[in-house]
């Protein structure tokens, strides 16, 4: 199991850390990308970082009903207020690059971070 | 249809009872009730797993008040071994319960989906989550869902 760092995940991205500063030695296993947060809820497993250019409080409240550890908003995009006020509140670092989805999925990846697909194969081989 | 009474009617009466509120169409707010439902849970020390199952059903639904509905009530009612969520709202109903419950199919506007919602994941993903569901429906007067979630259950 490889975990990275969010710090070296701000790194990478050459992210702005929008909330959360204090919680850059957090850990994270997978990633999802995403703009339907529909589909996180469907999909994403607890502990994820999640990639997205969706912006308004609902991306926050997604991640703390799905116990995600991070968000990275792509294409530069800032965060509404109100999804800043309550991710300060939950606990759950914010980040943004300037990067664009693809680009920001691909050099996570390519650094090592893996999907959340990938970690739900690996446990089934394992069983 | 499956009924989740076997549960209740024996057994004592809920060792937490909370009822809350959805306003339709206020989109700002969608998902402000399940963090309250999260924050309960959380607070009496359920399980994070069940308390995670929860939550995402809690707010499945709360959404679909939100999008389609022009009210409803959230009840939570939480046992011992396992925590209720009872859901009746006043909107337009479901004409076809087995299409609304197929992954995919949406009724949703372009204005819900810029939301980030709206992609027909919201009933089946209830329904993944959920250890027993019921979905009743009457066209022209709502919608009622009754899900149990069991504290202790492998993870999904």
């Amino acid at each position: 199991m490889q975990f990275m760092k969010l710090e070296e995940i701000r790194r990478i991205l050459n992210a702005e850390v929008i909330a959360g500063k204090d919680l850059m030695d957090k850990e994270i296993e997978y990633a999802c990308g995403s703009d339907l947060m529909s589909d996180v809820l469907a999909f994403a497993k607890p502990g994820a970082l999640v990639l997205t250019g969706l912006t308004n409080v609902q991306s926050v409240r997604t991640a703390y009903i799905v116990d995600i550890k991070a968000i990275v908003y792509v294409r530069g995009k800032q965060p509404e207020e109100d999804a800043i006020k309550l991710a300060i509140e939950k606990g759950i670092p914010l980040l943004s690059t300037s990067l664009r989805m693809f680009e920001a999925c691909g050099k996570l990846y390519k650094a090592g971070l893996r999907g959340i697909g990938e970690v739900e194969e690996k446990v089934a081989a394992n069983k | 249809m499956r009924q989740i009474n076997n549960e209740e009617k024996n057994l004592k009466p809920p060792l937490l009872e909370r009822e809350f509120e959805v306003e339709g169409g206020n989109f700002a707010n969608a998902g402000v009730v399940s963090g309250k439902v999260k924050e309960v849970l959380k607070s009496i020390g359920f399980g994070p797993e069940a308390v995670r199952r929860i939550a995402i059903c809690s707010y499945e639904a709360e959404v679909n008040i939100v999008l389609y509905a022009r009210r409803g009530v959230m009840k939570l009612s939480v046992y011992e071994d396992y925590a209720v969520l009872h859901i009746k709202d006043e909107g337009p109903g479901i004409e076809d319960i087995e299409l609304a419950m197929q992954e995919g199919y949406s009724t949703a506007t372009p204005e819900m989906r810029e939301l980030g919602f709206g992609a027909g994941m919201g009933l089946p993903n209830i329904k993944k989550n959920s250890d027993i569901f019921t979905i009743i429906s009457e066209p022209g007067k709502g919608t009622e869902l009754r899900i149990l979630i069991r504290n202790a259950r492998e993870p999904i």
